[in-house]
């Protein structure tokens, strides 16, 4: 591999290791509100059992 | 909200097609410059993920204006996760330039640039926002101060973007010139499509950023409600 390809392939794989990083951020958030959102859903269902 | 999703799985099946074509036309139609050889392909996304983080931060402060102006109750929010695009895509720009420098100029960074050094200022001006943001308590104070933050920052745009033409001594190059982009052909074509799939990923992780955002603020009002 020339040197240019090197570094053609370092910076395409920051983009995508940064995007990567970012989706998988973003992911570990939904699942976060989703396990939040099914606690409320366990919360509300006890008081409305009384 | 089923519409919503939709779309979104439309916006990210779009970024996903635009970004696969993007990069059949860099590796394998785009010829290689006569001057750079086959570095010069890192310009096809360096250019069109700075001009999206020019769009991100432009996007912020209209945002952020339609709340000062018209009192938007979303536009705050909207403002915000278009700046914090704008600063990932920023970090991007900043990255895929450093190393397209390294290997054209032979330099990481080179402070004797100005658009070099005024993206920079930029991207720190625009960084500084979270830092604001995060100091003062959620309610409408922070969405005010906010919002006139952002708006401060769109100064800094144009001038960031016209730094080049401005300048009369420079080794970065001009992309477009004021009879049109400084390229034709098969470059142009591969440009337009890497651009619009900057554009598309962008609109992508705008929208996923900003549903996860509202769905968290919708949560902690059923917490309080539940309370």
């Amino acid at each position: 591999m020339s040197t240019a390809e090197k570094y053609v392939t370092a910076a395409y794989l920051v983009v995508f290791v940064v995007v990567l990083g970012y989706v998988l951020i973003i992911a570990a958030k939904m699942q976060r509100l989703e396990r939040e959102l099914g606690e409320l859903v366990e919360l509300a269902r006890r008081r409305s059992d009384g | 909200m089923s519409l919503r999703n939709n779309r979104l799985a439309a916006w990210a099946a779009l970024a996903l097609g635009l970004s696969a074509a993007a990069l059949a036309l860099i590796f394998f139609v785009a010829p290689n410059d006569a001057d750079q050889g086959f570095s010069q392909r890192i310009f096809y996304f360096h250019v069109p993920i700075a001009l999206t983080a020019y769009g991100c931060f432009f996007v912020g402060a209209w945002k952020a204006f339609r709340h000062l102006w018209k009192g938007d109750p979303t536009a705050d929010l909207e403002s915000y996760v278009a700046i914090h695009q704008g600063v990932i895509f920023g970090v991007l720009t900043l990255a895929t330039g450093s190393i397209w420098a390294k290997i054209s100029w032979g330099h990481w960074w080179l402070w004797s640039e100005k658009q070099l050094t005024l993206f920079l200022v930029l991207f720190l001006f625009y960084s500084a926002y979270f830092m604001l943001r995060f100091s003062v308590d959620d309610g409408p104070q922070r969405a005010n101060l906010s919002a006139v933050y952002a708006l401060f920052g769109v100064v800094l745009i144009p001038i960031s973007f016209l730094a080049i033409r401005l300048a009369q001594n420079y080794i970065h190059p001009v992309v477009f010139t004021r009879h049109g982009p400084a390229f034709h052909g098969t470059i142009l074509w591969t440009f337009c499509v890497s651009l619009a799939a900057m554009l598309a990923l962008a609109a992508t992780l705008y929208r996923i950023e900003l549903t996860g955002k509202r769905l968290d603020s919708r949560l902690r009002e059923l917490r309080e409600l539940l309370a």
